[in-house]
């Protein structure tokens, strides 16, 4: 989707190639040929993960098929004091999964069995390559499913998830990965194979499967989770709601809220994506409306139609201008498609788009797109709004040229500012992407200098010589020292407690 | 950041006086649950003086509240605008702080359907052993910004770190409720609640009473959600184990004193018994457990487990290692009075499979937030 390549000055290349050759010979002896890459034509396709704006050639990649390699690999590059970088499916936004020059690239895509299922217990045990939708396709026959749902769940991997804390369209009913994953069992860096959580509802001990989740795989390596599963609901329906004004849309989702409904999705469009989309999926979505929105109910049919009833009444006193509830599967589908095409169809409007995942209360929904929309004039960049209204996690894709390195800075910095004033209003800059290195910087805006200081404490609690994707997530003083220089010329000085000159 | 506020300068102090000295402060509420957890003989660290809701907007769900703030005054607020705490937190006392309730960690039947405290929790403030004012999480829903280090904190018991505010969300009280009760063996019990929690039925809370040592017993459930969907339930699970309903005020009673423990099968603890909390996967079955009690109660369809039985370190390791061998983990709950306060009242990490490495990330994780070991209570090992 971007295009630019933004690669960090070569290192010494002789002094690499010396530590690439130790590094592949120590590997060699654990890991079958094809499961160790170095080459760069077999290397590139890891260069980068979702987000293809950053990249960087790391050392060497290697695909385990077992845990004992998975442990054996991190033991010698433990040894080696050689970064590891974990990568699932490749899908992440936030290029999490970015190698590091001189470190290694650990896919787990191999480790892709589901290697148990027990309706009985709604549990399944599986590997972390597998695909998050494959988990419920595996199980559906039975009646159940895996509630967290993020869009790329075609593709993206339940080991990502854990790292990442997913969400997904119907995480407001169903909770995050971090409500519906029981024990994950993972590798240290020192090789030593542990299990966070349990199958019993707590475990003795600090909750360290809280703190691992979403870690952004700076912690452990996951080699095996245990997810819950739920019972897949007989019904789901879903209303189509046009709003006039981008206010009323907003309050709208708080009163559904504040009228003790928490819907199965609750999702926002505004009028520049319905208009993308509708062009992409055709799926006869009001054009006029300067906001829509998607609620959905889901339940036994009786469940479904009551909550229809309370909804549809919530959202008319709200003032929509149309309302139109899904009759059969078919439609409810088409009414989602928009949604789920929101990506796609920027694609097709602009040469690239860059996806934000700033949180902000439900209060201030309307707040935030005001700003944006003076901010697209500001950065002369147009942005399409679509969103997880119900918990206010917002998803603004800003359009530019990849091709124009200016451009993309203007991108960059409207991104940034969005995700500032998601801080000023009460958020947070990320929702269910993660840091990665994406937004590693905007970390120096949202916590101070003792809260990053107690986040190294707990990278160093787990991984005490800081080799696990060490780059990630977390900055480190001086670069936040370096952001606010960076960004001094804007007029307010994010950090006035760093001594700077 | 704001003037700073002299309760929490005072707790500073404390902090960082305790820092100097070497001597770990115990961090109590409204001592509701001092009983819970290892004993120990330390300074007093009195959270109540830091008191009051900060933030509700019902809207939003989420109320964020000083860690002194009494339990019963949160869920007040929130009745007046028919929200709640949908993990029903037992309070032990009317005294209970809403820090405590977090501290502690524990949670009421709701949880096998909604979640665990920790669940709930977006965020917190807390001072770490160096006195640092921290703030991590948030007040919104979803939020990977940096380690979760706010969910640490439910059962961490106060050895991480002093909390000061915590923004937890919360639900809409069902819109109906009903419970339903019937005759039936544990084995019976055990499978029934399962196979029922695996499918899309309004299942809100269980409660089996052991009668005899034969395995008969008691069931009751509890429904809750759309009035459609749990007027709807009703007939069928009555018809499938010949439940009956119970009117709602009893029924309130009942599942509030199961939460508070006020039961008969947990009154008359013996002074040489030890009342254990066993913590178990789904899939385990009726347990024979030694020097028991025929007083068995079980919730959360089964995965939390109530036993008296003799509170001698002979039985508990006997417990332990039938539990653990199954998967889940036994604490000494509350003991009589007869039997020693010293004893370590938890499992250990080291006791369960593929843990013990955690010991030492544990300890490492402990010292980050407070290196020179003020809130080193052991009260959770």
């Amino acid at each position: 989707m971007i295009g630019m390549n933004m690669v960090t000055p070569p290192p010494d290349l002789a002094a690499i190639s010396a530590l690439q050759s130790k590094l592949v010979s120590a590997l060699r002896p654990i890991l079958p040929e094809y499961a160790l890459l170095w080459e760069p034509e077999d290397t590139i396709p890891y260069e980068c993960d979702g987000l293809a704006a950053y990249r960087r050639m790391p050392l060497a990649v290697a695909l385990p098929e077992t845990e004992e390699q998975v442990a054996q690999i991190l033991k010698i590059c433990f040894q080696m004091q050689i970064p590891v970088v974990p990568r699932g499916s490749g899908t992440g936004l936030s290029g999490g999964a970015m190698p590091i020059s001189q470190g290694l690239v650990l896919s787990l895509a191999k480790l892709k069995k589901i290697l148990s299922i027990d309706p009985f217990t709604r549990t399944a045990v599986v590997q972390p390559g597998v695909r998050n939708l494959a988990i419920s396709e595996a199980v559906g026959h039975l009646g159940l499913y895996y509630a967290p749902d993020p869009s790329s769940q075609i593709a993206c991997s339940i080991g990502g998830n854990v790292n990442e804390n997913s969400g997904g369209v119907h995480c407001l009913k169903y909770g995050l990965t971090l409500h519906n994953v029981l024990r994950v069992r993972g590798v240290l860096m020192n090789g030593e194979i542990v299990e966070f959580g349990s199958l019993a509802p707590d475990s003795p001990g600090l909750d360290l499967l809280a703190i691992v989740m979403g870690s952004e795989g700076m912690l452990a390596v996951v080699t095996e989770v245990t997810v819950k599963l739920v019972a897949k609901p007989k019904l789901a329906r879903v209303i189509m709601a046009s709003f006039d004004d981008i206010e009323k849309g907003g309050n709208a989702v708080a009163a559904i809220i504040a009228a003790g409904i928490i819907p199965a999705g609750l999702e926002m469009m505004d009028k520049a994506t319905t208009r993308a989309v509708e062009e992409f999926v055709h799926a006869g979505y009001d054009l006029d409306a300067t906001a829509i929105l998607l609620c959905e109910s889901d339940g036994t049919p009786e469940e479904v139609a009551e909550e229809i009833e309370r909804m549809t009444k919530v959202l008319e006193h709200a003032g929509a201008t149309g309302i139109q509830i899904s009759k059969d599967e078919a439609e409810r589908l088409k009414f989602w498609s928009g949604r789920k095409n929101a990506f796609p169809a920027a694609g097709r409007i602009a040469a690239d788009y860059y996806c934000m995942d700033g949180t902000i209360p439900r209060r201030h929904i309307a707040t935030l797109l005001k700003r944006i929309q003076a901010m697209e004039v500001k950065y002369g960049l147009g942005c399409l709004n679509v969103f997880h209204a119900g918990d206010g996690n917002m998803h603004p894709l800003i359009m530019f040229n990849g091709a124009d390195q200016e451009e993309w800075h203007r991108a960059e910095e409207f991104g940034t500012e969005i995700l500032e004033a998601c801080v000023e209003l009460g958020g947070t800059i990320t929702g269910e992407h993660g840091v990665g290195i994406e937004k590693i910087n905007s970390m120096c805006v949202q916590f101070g200098e003792g809260e990053r200081e107690s986040f190294w404490g707990v990278k160093a609690a787990f991984d005490p010589e800081k080799l696990l994707n060490p780059d990630k997530a977390i900055p480190t003083l001086s670069r936040c020292a370096e952001y606010g220089r960076m960004r001094i010329s804007g007029g307010n000085l994010p950090h006035p407690e760093l001594e700077r000159f | 950041m704001t003037a700073p506020d002299p309760i929490i300068a005072n707790f500073r102090e404390q902090i960082l006086n305790a820092a100097e000295n070497k001597t770990p402060l115990s961090i109590e509420g409204g001592g509701s649950k001092s009983w819970y957890g290892n004993s120990n003989h330390f300074t007093k660290l009195d959270t109540r003086t830091y008191s009051g809701i900060l933030e509700y907007q019902p809207e939003e769900l989420v109320i964020t509240a000083c860690a002194g703030t009494p339990l019963k005054d949160i869920e007040a607020v929130l009745k007046e605008k028919n929200q709640v705490l949908a993990f029903e937190p037992p309070h032990f006392g009317e005294h209970a702080t809403f820090g405590g309730a977090i501290a502690a960690g524990l949670a009421g039947p709701g949880r096998i359907s909604v979640g665990n405290f920790r669940d709930f929790v977006l965020g917190a403030r807390i001072l770490d052993g160096k006195g640092q004012d921290l703030a991590f999480g948030g007040k919104v829903m979803k939020n990977v910004a940096g380690y979760d280090v706010s969910r640490l904190l439910p059962g961490s018991m106060g050895t991480l770190a002093l909390l000061l505010e915590a923004s937890v969300k919360v639900l809409p009280k069902p819109a109906a409720t009903a419970t339903l009760r019937c005759q039936i063996s544990q084995e019976q019990a055990l499978r029934v609640l399962n196979e029922w929690a695996g499918q899309p039925l309004p299942l809100s809370a269980s409660c089996w009473i052991g009668k005899n040592s034969t395995g008969d017993g008691e069931l009751t459930i509890r429904l809750a959600g759309a009035a459609a969907a749990v007027k709807a339930a009703i007939p069928l699970i009555g018809s499938l184990v010949l439940a009956k309903e119970i009117d709602p005020a009893s029924a309130e009673i009942f599942w509030n004193d199961l939460r508070e423990q006020k039961l008969p099968s947990f009154a008359n603890l013996a002074a040489d018994q030890t009342l254990y909390r066993l913590a178990l996967p789904a899939a385990c079955g009726p347990l024979t457990l030694p020097n028991s009690s025929d007083n068995l109660v079980l919730e959360w369809h089964g995965q939390q487990r109530w036993i008296k039985a003799t509170g001698d370190q002979v039985t508990f390791d006997a417990i332990k290692k039938i539990v653990s061998s199954h998967g889940g983990h036994t604490t000494r709950f509350r003991q009589g009075t007869a039997v020693d306060p010293s004893f370590e009242r938890f499992t250990l990490l080291s006791e369960q499979a593929h843990s013990t490495a955690l010991e030492a990330v544990q300890a490492r994780l402990r010292a980050a937030f407070d290196p020179a070991g003020v809130f080193a209570t052991k009260r959770l090992p």
